[in-house]
């Protein structure tokens, strides 16, 4: 797993041996299928990229407003007008937001998992974090419009009561489905994800380095800051941009709690508003014309773009961490 | 991740009992009209063969109802409904994937915007030239809810309907609510309202009707995406009722099961002739108060929204099944008529109406079974 523990040695030789070996029929075999599947991998990502610029383009072309910064939506319209400024914002805002809250919570649980916690308690506690990875979406969609909307609204009442001069947390246009609500639900799901992937991370740190430390004198906490931290940060970004990469997609959790407002724009996240999925998701059953469709499937080829760069933005974070290897 | 082996004994054992839980407590809801099936079948032989359906998402619950019941009186027959949406459907039946299409609207007859044949051509050709007839068998009214603590009815006009929808009036003790409804206590709470995010057949009957019945007051045109900007849209009529259901002095529009199932209080209309309170039967009288707009068997309605026929619910949803008159395949044309015959019998519309949809009346319905005996 090198995107994650940085790259060891191993890494930057992959086909050292393969070459020079003899060329035994297994072997020829299974070279020829591991590099069928790295080819197949590659391709299926050109192809949906091809797919949608291509199902995307008339639409495009026909668009009469600007599609990056036009808040409106009408691709039905004649002309068709559409543009993607509104689910942008609510899109990065809460993943973001999603972020801020499950990143800092997973590197606590995983800390504790490795480095508190006694093993005959770890293991099932990690066991209890990864299944949260397998409930699927829709359920926490229930969970959260059926169950933690009710708690929330307060919380938000709160925060805009003392933080309101922030443009952000302003109490303008303030309703319980708002996009706050669905940072939560959103944060619980990359939970699992970030927690389970920081785990392997700091349970990797190399006991010489633990070692080093507590003989210089370091208590438990002053042991992890100065050789867990540092030796497990690139994995816990890479961890991070995983998580950030299902908020961004995210689809049916967001659909189910945040409610859509329309009318004059506010930046505070205590309002509604619609993410790229969702907006999708929720007119895919009346996509009765080719231009529309392709209105949608523009803006899905955004939602790609999107998580393509978080993903490059992430490895050059780790590329430039590479020298914390043992 | 790793999981390890006693985690992964109890998620199996956690499945399992959460498996054995679903198969214990699911509801047999077709049980409870086994009785009307059983003895309806009147044309004696059971019908079998496989039919299907695709279309309206409105309709999907009242045939899912008919289905069940009609295959207890006819075990050999399958007949099955995909609800895609109503334009999904007519293009699968103008493409001939299905024998029938259920739509919110009948098959439109100009061509629209990039279209080159309108839907009635293309329905033309996929019945070998023959028409394809447009039967209103199902209908569903559509529920202006409210969430009011210990207000039990409240009146409204369709202009107050379009005010309040548009977000000219705010509070529900405005004077021109009060109006209305003299002699009840209305608070002065803040009017949230509620509409359908996602498109929907709904929202565009509920808009037709206010420009309908209150022109001067709801302008714009009517589509599937909602038109105002006042207010949360909640996606599907399960958001909706559940946005009005927790936030007191909410509103929204939902179809009436929606609203029943939430106990959300349900808006009596005064088109001008008197408060009619939503039932099966005065929402069904909106399709007896509605114009025929198509030839012959082709029973297109045109509602007339601002209807002021004393006990006619006018804010209704009619959705149509479409099917070939002539020219569907000849070892289906039996069990379509069959299973249209069924759902046009009076005794299927009461339990239609049970699950909340309106009871089409007796001279649409026998209208529907002169069509439906004449497809050949």
């Amino acid at each position: 797993m090198s995107s994650i523990t940085g790259r060891s040695e191993l890494d930057s030789q992959p086909s050292g041996d393969l070459a020079g070996s003899t060329r035994r029929l297994g072997d020829r075999v299974f070279a020829g299928l591991s590099v069928g599947s790295g080819v197949f991998v590659v391709v299926v990502i050109a192809a949906v990229a091809v797919f949608l610029i291509a199902q995307a383009w008339p639409s495009l072309r026909d668009d009469s407003v600007d599609f990056l910064t036009s808040r409106t939506w009408n691709p039905g319209g004649s002309p068709p007008a559409f543009g993607v400024a509104d689910l942008l914002w609510v899109t990065v805002i809460s993943s973001v937001v999603a972020m801020a809250i499950a990143v800092p919570i997973s590197i606590g649980v995983a800390l504790f998992l490795t480095q508190y916690a006694p093993p005959r308690l770890a293991r099932p506690f990690a066991a209890a974090v990864d299944l949260l990875a397998a409930v699927p979406s829709i359920v926490y969609g229930l969970f959260g419009a059926y169950i933690v909307l009710d708690y929330l609204s307060s919380i938000q009442t709160g925060i805009s009561t003392v933080l309101g001069w922030v443009p952000l947390f302003s109490g303008d246009n303030i309703i319980p489905n708002s996009i706050f609500a669905g940072s939560v639900i959103l944060s619980v799901m990359i939970l699992p994800i970030v927690t389970a992937l920081s785990r392997e991370v700091f349970a990797q740190t190399p006991a010489a380095h633990k070692e080093a430390a507590l003989a210089l004198g370091a208590t438990r906490w002053e042991v992890i800051r100065t050789a867990v931290l540092p030796y497990g940060r690139p994995g816990v970004i890479s961890a991070s941009m995983l998580g950030l990469g299902r908020a961004l997609g995210e689809t049916i959790a967001v659909l189910l709690i945040i409610n859509v407002v329309r009318g004059t724009f506010h930046w505070t996240i205590f309002t509604g508003g619609e993410t790229f999925a969702s907006r999708i998701a929720r007119d895919a059953g009346e996509f009765d014309t080719p231009e529309k469709t392709g209105a949608y499937i523009a803006a899905g080829l955004v939602l790609f773009v999107l998580t393509f760069v978080v993903n490059a933005a992430a490895r050059v974070v780790i590329e430039r961490r590479k020298a914390f290897t043992e | 991740m790793k999981i390890s082996r006693s985690a992964r004994l109890g998620g199996m054992a956690l499945v399992g009992a959460l498996a054995l839980a679903a198969c214990g407590s699911d509801n047999n809801s077709g049980s409870s009209t086994g009785s009307a099936g059983g003895s309806s079948s009147s044309s004696g032989a059971a019908l079998s063969g496989s039919l299907n359906g695709e279309g309206s998402t409105a309709q999907k619950n009242a045939i899912d109802e008919v289905v069940a019941t009609f295959s207890q009186a006819n075990p050999n027959a399958k007949v099955s409904y995909n609800a895609t949406g109503s334009g999904a459907g007519i293009k699968s039946f103008t493409g001939g994937q299905v024998d029938w299409a259920g739509s919110d609207s009948a098959l439109k007859t100009d061509p629209g915007d990039g279209g080159a044949v309108s839907e009635v051509d293309a329905a033309k050709k996929r019945c070998g030239g023959n028409d394809a007839w447009n039967l209103p068998l199902v209908a569903g009214p559509i529920a202006v809810a409210y969430n009011l603590q210990g207000v039990d009815t409240v009146v409204l006009t369709p202009s107050l309907v379009a005010k309040i929808f548009q977000g000219t009036i705010t509070t529900w003790n405005d004077p021109a609510i009060k109006a209305v409804n003299s002699g009840v206590d209305l608070p002065d709470q803040k009017i949230t309202v509620f509409y359908r995010s996602d498109e929907s057949g709904t929202t565009e009957n509920f808009e037709k009707y206010l420009a309908g019945a209150a022109p001067q007051d709801f302008t714009a045109k009517p589509s599937k995406k909602w038109a105002g900007t006042v207010g949360q849209g909640a996606a599907k009529s399960s958001g909706v009722a559940q946005g009005v259901k927790s936030t007191p002095g909410g509103i929204g529009y939902v179809e009436w099961s929606n609203a029943k199932d939430n106990n959300l209080g349900v808006a009596q209309i005064d088109n001008g002739g008197g408060a009619v309170e939503l039932t099966a039967e005065s929402a069904g009288k909106a399709l007896e108060a509605a114009k025929p707009d198509g030839q012959g068997n082709d029973l297109r309605l045109k509602l007339d929204y601002a209807t002021k026929q004393a006990g006619v619910y006018p804010i209704v949803l009619v959705t149509y099944e479409i099917v070939c008159s002539k020219g569907t395949d000849a070892a289906k044309l039996p069990l379509v008529k069959g299973f249209l015959t069924y759902l046009a019998q009076a005794k299927t519309q009461q339990d239609l109406a049970g699950i909340g949809y309106a009871q089409v009346p007796d001279s649409v319905l026998q209208k529907a079974t002169t069509a439906i005996n004449a497809i050949s």
